[in-house]
């Protein structure tokens, strides 16, 4: 009986007789779902557009040649197709020799910078998180608010002094404390010094003089191994909140059958943790591609060419590029100018949409995940 | 006495391990954060001459980095100004248009996964030196504004047509202004809104399909249940997401305030200058996220 029923009102009856039934309640539900799903499209579409269209527009200006540029009744279609813009933009920012071969430089030292650093970072900031989430020990609250702090402290703040620290480096500045090399200081002026980075350390003692770290990536390398990268408080915090939300009876249970702490943490939690420190690494690695704040502090262009300090003094390089004659400076109109930076900037970003087509599972779905636990 | 004894030793030995866990953090944070900071304050109140080969060497000077900062130089008083405006603008669109983007996000339609993986892309696009760029980019200004000019003469300027209008009429022209402001810089606010839209994404599927389910045998209608169940589940979301904001806004390479910073610090060469900057920059900066989050929570709690 009740299934003659559904057949009866489901197939036999047209839409507009059911709605008769209903008292037009049927096109009344309809239409709000009609124009619900309208006006959400046209939102969503809109809004996925304006994300998509710079990198359209600088694809379509990449191809024009100069003077369409400056034509008005061009928009965005060239009328002169030409690839030799690229061509000028690679040589202007390290990828290849001027009038010679490619060597892709700045790219290739770009992607092992951010490697190599990307894992400095993830390895200690997952031992942090990891301590952060499973141990009990004095001043933790202290020590993670000093977490949050290096999240919510622009690195800016300390970009000076940084400078200064590296330029002239050395090991545990604090003998001037203690009396070397502190004849006619006084108490305060002493203990200064352990701020100031006048103070005498380890290797000025031992006679040697302090290390000019500042254009090497060993000074990068090390803040990395410390947790103070580009936003490490970030990662120690989404892998802390991950590694809460895993029971505890596991690792317990490792104890009791003999495990030791370094083995239950590789054995254990790692191969778990593995989908969150995945992502961590991926972002660590965008954000490092891109990055120009330690790029410039501890890598400038003389050291090692990075893309990031390439595309950002590019400008300052055009005017002797465009001259014939390589000690007078020509003046290269604006519009000129933007095109080529906006190649830059499309070959800049194309390795790493393409990454992220690839890996777009991990880095949304464990972002979810340790975000959920908030 | 002897279990009591072995109890402590085992907490102090699990106390030594954590540490060790932590050790990578605290050396850092000492030497490459606290230190640094002391530093640098010590700096903003000194006249520091670069000394090549030598280090540096500094003269007290007592407050009047600060004042050079604030009073002298001619561009941070305005640009900090004008950026703590913008951020307050752009914080509050952020924070609306993430959640209304992760409620349609929410929802089920075609194409749902395709608009997923695009409005995560500006976490990508707008990082580190590329928005920067794009701001110096007054070719796209000068092409927006013959787009513009060509709107004007065909007369289909929508939005400064509305502001005409509304301006006559006479409705609370600051209001409008400032919507009128979110509205030009929307382009700046979906790109800064990646990471806020998952976040928010996540915790409305946190919301059990049951209550929704209760509430609509109880009659409720789709508005009422959103203001009573997603609103409150997901408020407390809110506040992450507006201190992430604040924090990633001030951060940016293309705030133009620290580029003045650093135009003070690497041209000029003025180090105390320049370290002044950052520690008004900073206060301002905390004193946002402090305000901010007091305000949020207050509001979030009176909503549960």
């Amino acid at each position: 009986m009740s299934k003659n029923n559904t057949v009866f009102i489901g197939k036999n009856k047209n839409f507009w007789d059911r709605n008769r039934r209903s008292g037009g309640y049927l096109v009344k539900k309809r239409s709000v779902q009609i124009t619900i799903s309208v006006v959400r499209a046209l939102l969503m579409f809109g809004l996925c557009f304006m994300i998509i269209q710079p990198l359209l527009t600088r694809f379509s200006m990449g191809l024009m040649q100069e003077q369409d540029l400056y034509d008005s009744t061009i928009i965005l279609l060239p009328r002169h197709v030409t690839l030799d813009n690229y061509r000028i933009v690679a040589e202007l920012t390290d990828l290849k020799t001027i009038g010679g071969g490619w060597h892709f430089n700045a790219l290739l030292n770009t992607l092992w910078v951010s490697i190599l650093s990307s894992a400095f970072q993830i390895v200690s900031t997952t031992l942090v998180a990891y301590g952060f989430a499973r141990y009990r020990f004095p001043l933790k609250n202290f020590w993670f608010a000093c977490v949050i702090a290096v999240i919510i402290i622009p690195p800016q703040t300390i970009q000076s002094a940084l400078y200064m620290n590296f330029a002239n480096f050395d090991v545990l500045k604090i003998f001037t404390l203690f009396g070397a090399n502190a004849e006619g200081l006084t108490f305060w002026q002493r203990v200064l010094s352990l701020f100031d980075g006048t103070g005498t350390g380890l290797i000025a003692l031992l006679g040697g003089s302090p290390l000019n770290l500042r254009s090497s990536i060993a000074a990068y390398l090390i803040m990395c191994i410390t947790c103070m990268g580009l936003k490490d408080g970030l990662y120690i915090y989404m892998m802390r909140q991950y590694f809460q939300g895993i029971p505890t009876s596991l690792e317990e249970a490792a104890y009791v059958d003999g495990c030791g702490t370094m083995h239950t943490f590789v054995k254990i939690m790692l191969p778990d943790a593995l989908p969150t420190i995945a992502s961590c690494f991926l972002f660590s690695f965008v954000w490092q591609w891109t990055d120009i704040f330690y790029a410039r502090l501890f890598l400038p262009s003389s050291s090692i060419s990075l893309y990031s300090t390439q595309m950002s003094s590019m400008v300052t390089r055009m005017s002797r590029y465009f001259s014939a004659d390589a000690s007078v400076a020509v003046v290269v109109p604006n519009g000129r100018q933007q095109q080529l930076i906006s190649i830059a900037v499309l070959i800049c970003s194309i390795p790493l949409v393409i990454l992220y087509l690839f890996t777009q599972r991990t880095f949304v779905e464990s972002l979810a995940m340790s975000g959920s636990k908030e | 006495m002897s279990r009591d004894r072995k109890l402590v030793t085992m907490q102090q030995r699990r106390a030594r391990t954590g540490y060790l866990f932590i050790m990578p953090f605290i050396i850092g944070f000492v030497l490459f954060m606290a230190r640094p900071m002391i530093q640098s304050l010590i700096m903003s109140f000194h006249n520091v001459v670069l000394n090549p080969g030598k280090g540096y060497n500094m003269t007290w000077v007592g407050f009047d980095n600060y004042h050079t900062a604030v009073a002298v130089d001619p561009y941070f008083n305005t640009r900090l100004t004008d950026e703590i405006g913008r951020m307050a603008v752009n914080t509050i669109a952020t924070l609306v248009l993430s959640f209304v983007i992760a409620v349609i996000l929410n929802q089920d339609f075609k194409g749902r996964t395709l608009c997923r993986a695009i409005f995560f892309l500006p976490v990508i696009l707008s990082s580190g030196v590329l928005p920067g760029i794009e701001k110096q980019n007054e070719f796209y200004d000068m092409m927006a504004g013959v787009a513009e000019s060509v709107q004007g003469a065909s007369g289909v300027n929508i939005s400064g047509a509305l502001q005409d209008l509304l301006s006559v009429s006479g409705v609370g022209s600051g209001v409008f202004d400032v919507i009128f402001q979110m509205i030009d810089a929307i382009y700046d606010i979906i790109m800064a809104s990646g990471i806020q839209i998952i976040v928010f994404l996540t915790g409305l599927q946190a919301i059990s399909p049951s209550l929704y389910e209760a509430a609509d045998v109880e009659g409720c209608t789709a508005w009422e249940s959103f203001w009573k169940i997603t609103f409150p589940m997901v408020s407390p979301l809110l506040l992450v997401n507006a201190i992430y904001t604040i924090v990633d806004f001030f951060m940016k390479n293309d705030n133009r305030v620290m580029e003045r910073i650093y135009e003070v610090m690497y041209k000029d060469v003025k180090f105390g200058v320049a370290s002044a900057m950052s520690w008004i920059y900073f206060g301002v900066a905390l004193a946002f996220i402090l305000i901010s989050s007091f305000i949020i929570s207050r509001a979030v709690k009176s909503a549960q």
